[in-house]
């Protein structure tokens, strides 16, 4: 083993040789590792934005739903568990935070205009976490409490409804025995949300506000519990499911938005894609690289052979050559990917296709995110093919008989 | 053949595992661009031509601010009599009037707020798609007829089936109350939730007289034969239109304003990828090319003092890079072009399409056709880049001095 450090600077010196061929070929793999790097980081920070917006859209990790809530939302498929057996359940199992709240289709009516939204009776204190609402730009006020009697809208939606801030609307659904349950409230905010759809499609109320409304005693129709990190869920999720019996069901958000968890396995497929297609790309230089590498030095090595050096060591000594090579460029790269994705974290703005990131379910900043692990998969993976790579170039090395290289005319 | 081709020719094939690297390199990237683009271009095409025909088509005929704030107010007054006007003028019957209202929509059991479009049952299914995917059912087909076609998913949490009646209350035009009660002919399935769960239909005779709406309706939309076509036809449309007082034609772009940007948004970042893939082949050759006239120094120090001119030499190994590069664009678009067709026949489909699929009215297996502009395009470029990588080795040698590149080796 003590012959590995010698052929590692054998190799170092080799690589400077032919400097020009190097520093290409380093070009190509630093920009190689540098377009991986940053592609990973802007498609982390994409999928990240949208499934921040979109658990927070109706925030939770994990759902607590009637079993036929999730086809049907209607207020006849609700949790039929009150508040306080959830409280008596729930209040000291040590969830991060947990709530319960009314979700069902409703038609909200000015004197003017009607539209179909979905009301959320919610708990203000509770719950502020709804993402799409900027708390800091409502106009009016939030709801202050469960038991709150105003309305608060969306700006899109007031402005359709022509109505505003002070003046009353009608909000009309159903309660458990199919009967209308309307009640007039008064607007007393207007929201402004990152995507025009949910200033459109929400309205939040009281909890206890919604609950006296739609005549369900103190239910609701889901609890939400939220954990540490929305990519793992697991723990939550047993620990609920545990407290709860068949006549529930238990959903991971994954489960729930369908598009989101899926755009999650997807992207991360992608990324893997991506790195193995750039190494491919590159790979084809770097065997041409260590082909002429061990061409233009056929006799030196027929030299070494007839000294005594064994084959295996010409093995070792071109792939110790090509890893260097690549431990360069990928260091190299790795630094350049760190330099550019950093002043950039706080955010690019690419709201000249605002509308368009909305189709894809995501706002109109962008935050690249530079995770370690996606930088070590990029690297190992690149180190990994790339002694594979090389394998095939430096068996051949090694091969020569030597008097026959010796005698090769160069 | 030129002497300087047949030498490029030749010499190109003096060391042929590294020729044959070089070209696999162009091949590789050539298969890949040629199958993205046109996996791109057919994704595209697909997802305007599956959200434009839902409901929007390619034009409408609105009443100003409609489009931004759908008032049950902002109407095109006379909208029939406007739509046989367009279908006259354009010679076209992909013409069709309808109004919208929001109402409540009830059940026995159950009321759902939705949408309810009246539509022209003669023409809506040449403009819409929403006829052609009834589940059970008919379509409309009287104009006056107190009938109404609903999604599946509204069926289903409304609990009714064809046959039943609903009840639809909401506000006329002039604010007024108004309330039908209309039987189910047809249940469609679109397979996107949003539409299935609260789109309805029924003739706009009907609709007009339960939402007090005289003569008047809330859009003509104009379905063209494709894209292309669609500027021509906005032409003739506005010509048209102009006579009537204060309407405005919308094109697709306004009307799916998200549409073009969810494109570009895609297009940027996949072209992003190619460029590098674009950089690491020109890398590539550029390394290949620089070692092949630095090993070769002896030799044109040769050729040079017999009289070969440093230009000559140049364009010799400019020549050669055209040739690898040719190699690599023929093989690449081949191949690229062979497994796009087969997969056009085949179908493709990955994992998690479906879900995207879903979010995009695509189908979940896209069936894509290799066009001559998205095999060359990609190719061609790598082929522009890869000379633009010889330039620097060709410069070179016209500063090559004859005497001493003899002395090397």
């Amino acid at each position: 083993m003590r012959i590995v450090p010698v052929l590692g600077r054998l190799a170092w010196r080799y690589l400077w040789r032919n400097h020009r061929r190097t520093i290409v070929m380093l070009s190509a793999i630093t920009v190689g590792t540098w377009a991986m790097i940053f592609m990973m980081a802007l498609t982390r920070g994409m999928v990240d934005q949208m499934i921040a917006d979109g658990i927070s859209v109706i925030p939770g990790h994990v759902l607590v739903h009637d079993p036929d809530f999730l086809d049907d939302p209607s207020i006849g498929n609700r949790v039929k568990l009150d508040d306080d057996e959830l409280e008596a359940r729930f209040g000291d199992a040590g969830f991060t935070a947990w709530a319960s709240r009314v979700r069902v289709p409703a038609i909200v009516t000015s004197e003017r205009e009607s539209r179909g939204v979905t009301l959320l009776g919610i708990d203000p204190v509770a719950e502020q976490s709804f993402s799409f609402v900027d708390y800091a730009a409502v106009e009016g006020r939030f709801l202050e409490g469960v038991d709150d009697n105003g309305i608060v809208i969306g700006a899109k939606l007031a402005n359709t409804l022509e109505t505003r801030v002070g003046k009353r609307v009608v909000l009309m659904s159903q309660d458990p025995d199919n009967d209308i349950a309307d009640r007039g409230f008064r607007v007393v905010g207007l929201f402004h949300a990152n995507m025009e759809a949910y200033e459109d499609g929400y309205v939040f109320i009281g909890k206890r506000t919604a609950q006296k409304m739609l005549r369900i005693g103190n239910e609701t129709t889901e609890v939400v519990f939220l954990g540490d990190d929305y990519r793992n869920v697991e723990p939550v999720y047993d620990k609920v499911v545990a407290a709860m019996d068949d006549a529930f069901r238990v959903s991971r958000w994954t489960e729930v938005d369908t598009y989101l968890g899926t755009m999650l396995k997807t992207m991360d497929g992608f990324m893997v894609v991506w790195v193995v297609v750039v190494f491919l790309a590159l790979s084809f230089g770097l065997v041409n690289t260590l082909v002429m590498a061990v061409f233009e030095r056929v006799r030196e090595i027929g030299l070494m052979l007839a000294l005594g050096m064994k084959p295996s060591m010409i093995l070792g000594q071109i792939i110790i050559e090509s890893m260097l090579l690549l431990a360069v460029g990928l260091f190299i790269g790795d630094v350049l990917a760190y330099a550019t994705v950093r002043p950039l974290e706080s955010g690019i703005d690419i709201s000249i296709v605002g509308e368009g990131m909305e189709m894809f379910g995501m706002s109109s900043m962008l935050y690249p995110a530079l995770y370690l692990k996606d930088v070590v998969m990029a690297n190992v993976v690149v180190l990994v093919l790339g002694f594979f790579a090389s394998l095939s170039p430096a068996w051949r090395a090694s091969r020569y008989e030597p008097v026959e290289a010796i005698t090769k005319v160069g | 053949m030129d002497i300087t081709l047949r030498l490029a020719w030749r010499n190109l094939w003096r060391q042929p595992r590294r020729t044959w690297l070089t070209t696999g390199a162009m091949v590789f990237s050539n298969f890949l661009l040629v199958f993205m683009i046109s996996l791109q271009f057919g994704m595209y095409g697909m997802m305007i031509d599956n959200t434009l025909q839902v409901f929007s088509g390619h034009l409408q005929v609105q009443a100003p601010g409609y489009l931004d704030d759908q008032k049950m107010r902002q109407v095109v007054p006379d909208v029939v009599p406007l739509a046989n006007r367009l279908r006259a003028a354009t010679a076209r019957d992909t013409v069709a009037a309808r109004g919208w209202a929001f109402g409540l929509a009830s059940s026995e059991e159950r009321s759902y707020g939705i949408g309810i479009y009246g539509v022209e049952p003669d023409y809506e299914p040449l403009v819409s798609n929403i006829p052609g995917l009834l589940q059970r059912g008919r379509y409309l087909d009287d104009m006056t007829a107190y009938e109404i076609v609903i999604g599946s998913v509204l069926a289903r949490n409304l609990r009714v089936d064809v046959g039943d009646e609903l009840t639809l209350l909401g506000s006329g035009l002039d604010g007024s109350f108004a309330a039908a009660v209309v039987s189910i002919a047809g249940i469609f399935e679109s397979g996107i939730r949003d539409i299935d769960r609260s789109i309805a239909e029924m003739p706009l005779g009907a609709f007009q007289e339960v939402f007090y709406m005289g003569g008047a309706g809330h859009q003509v939309v104009v379905v063209a034969p494709s894209l292309g076509e669609v500027p021509a036809l906005q032409a003739s449309v506005e010509a048209e239109v102009s006579h009537a007082d204060g309407l405005v034609v919308q094109d697709w772009d306004a009307l799916q304003p998200g549409l073009k940007q969810a494109i570009q948004a895609d297009m940027s970042s996949a072209f992003f990828m190619y460029g590098i893939l674009v950089v690491l082949v020109a890398f590539s050759v550029l390394n290949t090319q620089l070692m092949s006239v630095l090993e070769r120094t002896h030799e044109f120090g040769v050729v040079m003092s017999l009289g070969m001119k440093p230009g000559r030499l140049g364009r010799l190994v400019m020549l050669e890079t055209a040739l690898m590069g040719l190699l690599g664009l023929v093989l690449g678009a081949l191949v690229g072009a062979a497994f796009t067709a087969w997969l056009g026949i085949r179908g493709f489909s990955m994992p998690g399409m479906e879900e995207m699929a879903a979010q995009f009215n695509l189908p979940s297996r896209i069936y894509m056709q290799p066009t001559f502009l998205s095999v060359m395009i990609g190719p061609t470029v790598v082929f522009l880049f890869t000379l633009l990588a010889s330039v620097y080795p060709a410069l070179r040698l016209l500063r090559l001095h004859p005497v001493e590149a003899m002395r090397e080796h």
